[in-house]
């Protein structure tokens, strides 16, 4: 059966996600820091769908380890779904710059410097998708994120412009831009509820989209059409909101 | 918010406990003095209901499958749902299910719950290896038919009141399709009933829906059905989608709603005698889990189930005066379960004796409880008991005349210094 690698295994999202695929067939690669915390979670598919899951350790900050850690997989995965990100402290980041860094490197930087590594691989024999999750906070710069949101815009880029290069090797390229989501990022935070997906959702929606070859979608769909409404904000108008 | 039982009656503000690790759930115990835990809240009544309720339901991994035995290891919290949807596709399903599948195996056990094939394979129970059990103190038993034999006697069907049950060792039967095969008798009277079940009794699963308005020559006329899995080797289950009932319903409806199934079940789906029909496993075992939220039809103000059981020499004559005090009063469903039981298991308080048992929903109004009293009399006239998984009213005096190990089970509480922990308002009621 073919492999999935799930990028920051650890989070609620990706978890929902290994559970999907699992029960579609697929065997599983998690990837994670600190990933034997991950053995409970694995077991537990492994029980329920009789797949294959292989905990993995990987630190998405630790560029120069991506190379060897993609070589050391014995099976070469027919897909990989990133889901790291680090939301941070946006007033901490604006005057840290260390926390800037890690916000953009976790959400930009490391996931580029991997993604580049499997890229590569799948473009040269021609087959593969590649799921990357984003954020609607990319599409637009606001006070209370922005560094987060920057580096979320940056990835979107990223993934279109893979999109537009690996389109002739037949791998897909797949750009996920959730909402609000109810996952350990947003516990603290009050989100309106109607507008709130569960993790679930987030994973029927990415599979539904990777099966029926979408390229970006927003999870639930009703945030495309809210974010349409956002960008249409002029700049001045945009500008004196608080948001 | 607080947590409502499926009867949504009664209400109590309540506090919801989560937990994360055993350690967690160790120190919850410590911090709390009244205490009960909870699993999907399908129990009708207030066995599930106190200050203070654990959620089991999110503990719900599963840890282990021996395939050669067919031995599933999993925590409490897990769904018969989620089994049912992972393991009939590999041909394998539960031994025991009761008519929802969105229970806990925590509330399966501690209900000690049946299904339609009572009269072959016991209650849950039986088909129960072994499970660990928390005390009050945070210490955790190993328990089992052998393995401090009195723990599980009392856990099985002690309703929470010994502990929270961890996680459990099950034994799943193999299977070879996702289909059953099932035969429809419809039956003109009581008698005819009671004849149809000793006929058919060596068959796998069977359970009849008994009309508890018709009177007179038609007393206890039914629509049985037995049946087993197909052989047909197909195993592709995809759980199905359900019917959501988004508001509750008005009073006035649920009487049409129920007489109503029941009419189209027994004059048109069931126009021959006896006929035969394959249909989705979902739709034999769990017809009213297809409704989400059924619950809802019932009202604001709530609704009982009362389930009792007689036992055999007496079932024909007390059934008879159970259904006649019914049918005249027209308070309850139209549509009620009627199932023939096999022997007893030695648990101290599992429900299910040598006999027969009635279900049936009542919505909440004035006169009510003086009807069911007025029942209660009836089944204790005829030696019968009350199944505490659907109660939220009986007296305590009518209980203990039907569960005659009740101070087996009092004593054991004590003795472990349960009663000072683990309490519901099922508990407080009966003085369990
Ligand atoms: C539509 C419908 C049909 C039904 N049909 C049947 C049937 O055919 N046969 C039958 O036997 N029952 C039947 N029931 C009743 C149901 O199976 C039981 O009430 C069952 O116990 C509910 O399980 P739960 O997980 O929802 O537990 P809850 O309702 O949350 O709790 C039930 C009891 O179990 C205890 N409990 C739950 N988890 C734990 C745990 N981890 N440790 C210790 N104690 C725990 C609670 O304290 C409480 O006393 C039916 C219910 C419905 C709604
Ligand atoms: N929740 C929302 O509302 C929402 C909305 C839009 C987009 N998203 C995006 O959805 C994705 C999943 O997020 P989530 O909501 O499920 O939150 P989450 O639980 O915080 O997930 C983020 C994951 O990234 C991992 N990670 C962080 N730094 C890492 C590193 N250096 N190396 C390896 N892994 C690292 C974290 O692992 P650790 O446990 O090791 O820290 C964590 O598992 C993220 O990309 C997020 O930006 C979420």
């Amino acid at each position: 059966m073919p492999y999935l690698l799930i990028i920051g295994a650890k989070s609620d999202i990706a978890k929902a996600i290994a559970n999907k695929y699992a029960e579609n067939g697929y065997d599983l690669y998690l990837a994670a820091r600190n990933s034997k915390e991950l053995e409970t979670f694995a077991q537990d598919i492994r029980v329920k769908t009789d797949k294959k899951v292989e905990c993995l350790e990987l630190d998405i900050l630790d560029f120069a380890s991506h190379q060897d850690f993609y070589n050391n997989l014995n099976e070469k995965p027919e897909g990989v779904a990133s889901a790291v990100g680090y939301l941070g402290d946006q007033t901490e980041s604006q005057k840290e710059f260390n926390e800037a860094q890690t916000i953009i490197n976790t959400n930009y930087t490391g996931v580029v410097s991997l993604l580049n590594v499997i890229a590569s691989n799948f473009e040269a024999r021609k087959s593969g998708f590649i799921i990357g999750i984003s954020s609607v906070a990319g599409e637009r710069g606001r006070q209370s994120n922005y560094t987060y949101g920057s580096a979320k815009a940056a990835l979107s880029a990223y993934l279109s412009g893979l999109r537009n290069r690996l389109t002739a090797s037949n791998v897909a390229v797949i750009t996920v831009k959730p909402g609000f989501v109810d996952t350990q990022m947003t516990e603290d935070m009050d989100l309106p509820k109607a507008l709130t997906a569960t993790p679930q959702q987030v994973a029927d929606d990415v599979y539904n989209a990777q099966v029926n070859g979408k390229n970006i979608i927003y999870t639930r769909w009703f945030w495309k059409w809210i974010m349409l409404i956002i960008k249409t904000i002029p700049e001045w108008k945009f500008k004196q909101l608080k948001l | 918010m607080s947590i409502n039982s499926w009867g949504n009656y009664p209400k109590i503000n309540n506090n919801s406990i989560k937990f994360n690790t055993i350690d967690d759930l160790k120190n919850q115990l410590k911090n709390h003095s009244e205490i009960i835990a909870c699993g999907n809240n399908r129990s009708y009544g207030d066995s599930a209901l106190s200050n203070n309720i654990i959620q089991v339901k999110p503990f719900n991994k599963f840890l282990d499958f021996d395939q050669k035995a067919g031995v599933l290891h999993i925590q409490a919290g897990v769904l018969l749902a989620d089994i049912i949807k992972y393991f009939v596709p590999r041909g394998w399903f539960l031994k025991i299910v009761p008519g929802t599948k969105f229970i806990t195996i925590g509330g399966a056990i501690a209900s000690d719950v049946h299904g339609k094939n009572h009269h072959i394979d016991g209650c849950f129970s039986e088909s129960t290896l072994e499970f660990s059990l928390m005390l009050p103190d945070g210490q955790i038993k190993l328990c089992s038919p052998s393995k401090n034999q009195d723990l599980f006697r009392a856990t099985c069907g002690g309703m929470g009141l010994t502990g929270v049950i961890l996680d459990a060792k099950i034994s799943l039967r193999k299977i070879n399709s996702k289909f059953i095969s099932q035969t429809t008798i419809k039956t003109e009277n009581l008698e005819d009933t009671f004849a149809a079940f000793e006929k058919y009794n060596s068959e796998k699963y069977n359970f009849a829906w008994i009309d508890c308005f018709a009177r007179g020559k038609n007393l206890g006329r039914s629509i049985m059905t037995i049946g087993d899995f197909a052989d047909d080797g197909q195993l592709d289950y995809i759980p199905s989608q359900k019917i959501n009932i988004p508001f509750f319903l008005p009073n006035f409806t649920i009487n049409k709603f129920t007489a109503g199934m029941f009419n189209k079940l027994y004059y048109y789906q069931t126009k021959q005698q006896i006929s035969h029909q394959k249909l989705d496993l979902d739709a034999y075992f769990f017809p009213l889990d297809g409704i989400d939220n059924l619950n809802r039809v019932w009202g604001k103000s709530g609704f009982l189930q009362y389930q009792c059981i007689l036992p055999k020499e007496t079932a024909f004559v007390g059934l008879t005066e159970l259904i006649e005090c019914i049918s005249r009063t027209k308070l309850g469903s139209h549509l009620s379960v009627l199932k023939k039981h096999g022997k007893a298991n030695e648990n101290y308080l599992s429900f299910p004796l040598e006999g027969y048992s009635l279900a049936l929903d009542f919505k909440m109004n004035n006169g009510l409880f003086k009807h069911l009293d007025h029942l209660d009399q009836i089944l204790q006239k005829y030696g019968g008991r009350i199944y505490l998984t659907k109660d939220a009213r009986v007296s305590k005096q009518v209980f203990e005349r039907g569960y005659p190990n009740i101070e087996k089970f009092r004593e054991l509480r004590k003795k472990y210094k349960m009663s000072q922990k683990f309490n519901s308002l099922q508990s407080h009621r009966l003085g369990l």
